[in-house]
């Protein structure tokens, strides 16, 4: 492989293990010294690797050449030499001796620990979202922008923020104490949700990046799992839904970026291993008495795995929307359950049904009664279409309403 | 928006009132879908079913198995919701599975002290 194919691979995947291993050897505060020395390791690598040729093992050299780059840096700082370090030395003495350690259990370590530095509760979800895109995903700063529908400006701001408030936080980067896990496993699950519905629901069109958001996203979730301390039973459920949503990535668009509708979707495109992954990760989700959102999401996603349109499987998905309900209410999932009682107990049910849902400025809320009404009263589903056409925001969103309207005038 | 309790009395001491374990999956869809179709109108604010063991403590520390030895109806579930006002949360009581079995009742009470400012 030619530099310029290797090149990019290698800084998704080393640039976030460089930051991670170097901060937690130098200390969040020096976070941006680890940026920069892991930047300036890939900047050396361009130009040599451009000149001589590739190394035979590129990993390798770009560790050593980090490692270096980061004495050195230790060296020439004085102040680090001759005020902090005795201070390290008085809290942490195995740090002055240590060399920096690039051994595969370190680096996933540091990441690990990482994951809960960057998704402190003091900062907020965004910039968390945006920090783990950047440090652990090795992001760059325009892509960040590009997922957020934002400016680079306002990104950097916004990572330097949480940089800043993570700074006074004086946050070490470890795993939390046992007994603070289950909190904090909270709100890095939610962080790793939210990155993975960036690229799942995000509206930009740069569909290779909204795919890697989503495979960076199950990636995060996999370390959890590797480890004793965070493979609680909602990490296998979050990586379970992740892994049922993402088998279906390639059936929900077709060649212009529009999306398909579930019922429409090709599903020889469906990613059979990936379902086959999310199947195993569910069963061991199912250990403990917790139930939470994502194990019934989970659930949710898993039957809709299921191609055959089967009695059994829309009562299943329409009592796993009552629980998901009833722990977290949301107008989406109140429409989706809506429909799975359509299909679970009829059609006139679930008229009476959404209409006591009241979701008058939704479009999807007049959509779906446009929908239930189609075989029952023409008249009262076109006046529905066409509300819901009304209220629709997004031209993709139009078409698809319309196209439906015009089926009436044929 | 306040808040109402829904008690839903159930008949459980006559021996023919126990459904099957068939009848009481049957029973627990119709109980979900009513909760669900409560919950998708983000009008769900609490509560859960009951099993039928239970203990009652009377004045003078006396404690008995119960509570079905003293009265015909006792408590199955109970849930809070979120209502504009009595008429609303009559409604949806109403409208409980388990006033379909003779003998059962639902019962509806404003809870007193919330804050209703919200």
């Amino acid at each position: 492989m030619q530099s310029p194919e290797i090149l990019p691979h290698l800084f998704r995947n080393e640039y976030t293990k460089i930051v991670s291993v170097l901060c937690k050897h130098l200390g969040f505060e020096r976070i941006e010294i680890a940026e920069e020395i892991a930047s300036e390791t890939f900047l050396t690598a361009t130009e040599a690797w451009g000149i001589k040729g590739n190394p035979e093992n590129p990993t390798a050299w770009l560790y050593a050449v980090a490692k270096n780059k980061a004495k050195n840096y230790l060296q020439r700082n004085s102040i680090f030499q001759n005020k902090i370090l005795p201070e390290l030395t008085k809290s942490q003495p195995e740090l002055s001796e240590s060399e920096i350690d690039l051994s595969p259990e370190n680096i996933y370590d540091s990441q690990l620990g990482m994951m809960f530095t960057v998704c402190h509760p003091s900062i907020s979800p965004e910039a968390q979202v945006g920090l783990s895109l950047r440090i652990l995903c090795g992001f760059g700063i325009e892509e960040i922008a590009d997922a957020f529908l934002t400016n680079k400006e306002t990104i950097n701001k916004r990572l330097f923020r949480a940089k800043e408030k993570l700074r006074e936080e004086k946050i070490l980067i470890q795993l939390p104490k046992p007994e603070e896990i289950e909190d904090r496993l909270d709100t890095v699950l939610a962080t790793i949700y939210l990155l993975f519905n960036e690229g799942y629901h995000s509206i930009s069109q740069n569909k290779t990046l909204r795919k890697d958001l989503c495979l960076e996203a199950i990636r995060l979730c996999s370390m959890l799992v590797e480890n004793q301390i965070t493979s609680k039973p909602q990490v296998y459920a979050l990586l379970s839904l992740m892994c049922f949503h993402t088998s279906r990535f390639e059936a929900r668009q077709d060649e212009n970026g529009d999306q398909i509708l579930y019922q429409d979707q090709n599903t020889n495109l469906w990613n059979y291993e990936l379902i086959k992954k999310g199947e195993i990760f569910l069963n061991k989700a199912a250990s403990g008495t917790k139930l939470t959102t994502y194990h019934l999401e989970a659930g949710i996603a898993y039957w809709h795995t299921q191609k055959e349109d089967t009695k059994e499987k829309w009562e299943n998905i329409l009592q796993l929307y009552n629980r998901l309900l009833q722990l977290q209410y949301s107008p989406i999932a109140a429409l989706n359950r809506t429909y799975a009682l359509s299909k679970a107990n009829g059609k006139e049910e679930a008229i009476i049904e959404a209409e006591k849902l009241e979701l008058k400025e939704n479009h999807f809320y007049f959509a779906l009664l446009g929908e239930l009404y189609l075989d029952i009263n023409t008249i009262k589903s076109e006046e529905n279409f066409r509300k819901a056409l009304s209220l629709a925001k997004t031209s993709q969103a139009k078409i698809s309403i319309q196209k439906k309207i015009d089926q009436f005038s044929k | 928006m306040d808040e109402y309790l829904i008690l839903m009395r159930l008949d459980l001491i006559t021996k023919d009132a126990q459904p099957s374990p068939e009848q009481m999956q049957v029973y627990m869809k119709m109980y979900q879908d009513w909760v669900g179709g409560i919950a998708a109108q983000n009008k769900f604010v609490g509560g859960t079913g009951l099993s039928t063991e239970g203990k009652v403590i009377k004045s003078g520390q006396i404690i008995t198995d119960g509570p079905f030895a003293e009265t015909k109806e006792s408590i199955a579930g109970f849930i809070t919701i979120r209502a504009k006002n009595f008429e609303e949360a009559t409604n949806i009581a109403k409208e409980c599975p388990i006033l379909n079995g003779p003998g059962n009742s639902v019962e509806v009470r404003k809870i007193a002290g919330v804050d209703n400012t919200r």
